[in-house]
């Protein structure tokens, strides 16, 4: 098959509903004030399911339903709690191919990544924080002969969590596998440009957890994403998103003095040194491969490496042979198996990166290739669709310094060490970087050095469960994709106990 | 000579301002950064968002229509990087971004960016 069929297609793998209500307590409740929105494919901008738009009375309902259900989740054995993430992942890989189909024509992105990366690494979530939990222990210290200070974990209780639009099943895997192994029911809230995926996969798992453990919110940040974020009913929020959202969400937090995890993003280098042109090998090939990452996902990734910084001596040759890899990207119907960069997630997305495209022109930046929306003809010519862009300038211009979230690398060189860590650390985030160098001892000294949560050193957007996720500076707080995450969704329970029949003697 | 600022509306986004005043009240900006919706005007309130000492106030917006200015902030650290451009305000059809108030009618706010004049610039950085 080369081309898998749209949803709702005759000889589609899976079809969508015409309407999404939330789903609340296990099963779907219609939005108090009885409003919806359409949700258009990014791959046509053709309308495909409606939406109900939550407001605060809907996640008042969600809340009531996760704290009725988060008692008896909490108590439930761990073996039996990672039993029920395993039986998740079992039916996701089940239907693996309809999971795929899914969340590519809610989201836009290619159905190879989607069978290859979004829904495989989503289920082994699942299954690593299903070990994890059953692994994990208690610990007790021994203060001396006759007192013990026992360590229990406990769950939080009911969590918020809000999901962003470019991973949409993966990120809500990311936050429910860890929430759920801990014993906390979820109020979740998808984005409101991807909101739909997330249901279809709830179809698949519903009957697997009990009613109000997983509770999904629809509707706009700030009519049911700011009353869920600021409910004094929740224990934690996790986000993923952009800063001037996380201050908020920390802000409500601290007005309850509850707890964040946020992902905000980044404006990751990748780093090429001399010696990777040393030899004309699969090194080479690899590298420049690493090099051509910033198309994948369209560049939506907070991850995205979209500040390459290659050496000075062997720039030129370098360049030119990313710029001819870039140039071989296949684009065209994420449906097809032979493309490889699909659609961007919204209309709103499309046009900041235009706006990007300009003003990177306007500082100077030469375009080497790309540099303008694509139109790809027939039904996709109402899609989002964007030519992968790479500009060549320098380090303080403003393509180099935000987060486009597209398709587009500015490149710039380097002299030697110093330089190239002072230019990667030259930003404002600290989520990700690429190292690339045949020297073990540099690709180590400038893992070390450079100020992000995750070096790929000499490959790149790998997203291994058992490998920490997370940010540096401004790109948010906590780990994710690791055992460590457990911790953020879980309390601590001090038992300080006296072995010792004595009075202290103080009164 | 007209007067000199960092930020600019287009008729579209005030008549925006214009409807959201209305419904909502007194209203701000705060420019984002990072992933997803990041690099984007959030819309709110005026005071929803808490200011501090980290945050420069690049305008305060006249809107034809609303008594009174809509101010428009950044974090400082970002303001550096960004204050050798002029930005417009405009608003295109969209969906979404964090808790911005105009999401909910289906346009969103976006910033178009220009490089300021050296006149401009001697002008706001004195």
């Amino acid at each position: 098959m080369t081309r898998y069929a749209a949803p709702g297609q005759p000889d589609a793998l899976m079809a969508y509903e015409q309407r999404y209500d939330h789903w609340i307590g296990g099963e779907y409740v219609p939005p108090q004030r009885g409003r919806y929105f359409d949700n258009p494919t990014p791959v046509t901008g053709q309308t495909f399911t409606e939406i109900a738009r939550g407001t605060a009375e809907d996640v008042e309902r969600a809340l009531d339903a996760a704290h009725g259900a988060a008692p008896a989740w909490g108590r439930t054995p761990a073996a039996e709690r990672a039993n029920v993430l395993n039986r998740i992942a079992d039916r996701m890989e089940q239907n693996l191919e309809r999971l795929a189909v899914a969340e590519t024509w809610e989201n836009g992105k290619p159905i190879r990544e989607t069978l290859a990366a979004d829904i495989p690494l989503a289920i082994d979530h699942f299954r690593y924080f299903a070990g994890a939990i059953r692994a994990q222990e208690g610990s007790l210290s021994e203060i001396d002969a006759d007192t013990v200070a026992y360590h229990f974990h406990e769950p939080l209780g009911v969590v918020a969590q809000i999901i962003p639009w470019n991973f949409p099943i993966l990120m809500a895997a990311w936050k429910l596998a860890p929430a759920l192994a801990a014993g906390n029911a979820v109020v979740l809230k998808p984005a409101e440009q991807t909101p739909a995926s997330i249901h279809y996969w709830m179809s698949l798992v519903a009957d697997l957890l009990p009613p109000g453990v997983l509770n999904i919110v629809n509707g706009f940040g700030v009519e049911a994403g700011k009353p869920l974020a600021s409910s004094a009913r929740v224990a934690k929020v996790a986000f993923t998103g952009e800063t001037t959202t996380g201050r908020l969400i920390m802000q409500y937090a601290s007005e309850n003095i509850k707890p964040v995890t946020l992902e905000l993003g980044g404006k990751s280098p990748n780093v090429f040194f001399d010696d990777v042109s040393s030899a004309d090998d699969e090194f080479f090939d690899k590298a420049l491969e690493g090099f051509t990452m910033f198309a994948l996902n369209q560049g939506e990734v907070c991850t995205c490496p979209s500040r390459a910084l290659i050496q000075q001596g062997h720039y030129q040759r370098f360049l030119e042979a990313a710029v001819e890899r870039t140039e071989k990207i296949v684009r065209g119907h994420p449906l097809d198996m032979a493309t490889m960069v699909g659609a961007q997630a919204s209309n709103d997305q499309l046009e900041k990166i235009l706006s990007y495209l300009d003003i990177g022109r306007q500082e100077g930046a030469k375009v080497l290739t790309g540099g303008q929306r694509a139109d790809l003809g027939g039904e996709l010519s109402g899609g989002y669709y964007v030519e992968p862009t790479i500009f060549e300038g320098a380090n303080h211009m403003r393509v180099f310094q935000e987060e486009i979230f597209g398709p587009v690398v500015s490149v710039t060189s380097f002299t030697d060490f110093d330089d190239a860590i002072k230019i990667a650390n030259d930003t404002l985030y600290g989520l990700g970087a690429g190292v690339w160098t045949r020297d073990v001892n540099k690709a180590y000294r400038a893992g070390r050095a450079i100020q992000a949560g995750r070096v790929w050193t000499n490959c790149y957007h790998a997203y291994p469960a058992h490998a920490a996720f997370g940010g540096y500076k401004q790109s948010g707080i906590g780990r994710e994709t690791h055992k460590m995450m457990l911790d953020h969704y879980q309390q601590t329970k001090n038992l300080l106990v006296s072995y010792s029949p004595s009075k202290l003697g103080f009164f | 000579m007209p007067e000199v600022s960092r930020v600019d509306l287009t008729p579209a986004a005030a008549g925006l301002i214009r409807r959201l005043r209305a419904a909502h009240g007194p209203l701000m900006f705060h420019q984002s950064g990072g992933c997803c919706d990041g690099s984007a005007p959030m819309c709110y309130l005026e005071g929803e968002f808490r200011t501090g000492s980290s945050d420069v106030l690049l305008a305060s917006l006249a809107v034809e229509g609303v008594d009174e200015p809509v101010t428009f902030w950044m974090s400082a650290s970002q303001f550096e990087r960004w204050r050798h451009t002029h930005l417009t305000v405009d608003v295109v059809p969209g969906r979404g971004s964090g808790f911005s108030l105009e999401a909910p009618e289906g346009v969103r706010f976006l910033i178009r960016s220009r490089l300021l004049t050296e006149a401009e610039r001697a002008a706001l950085d004195g």
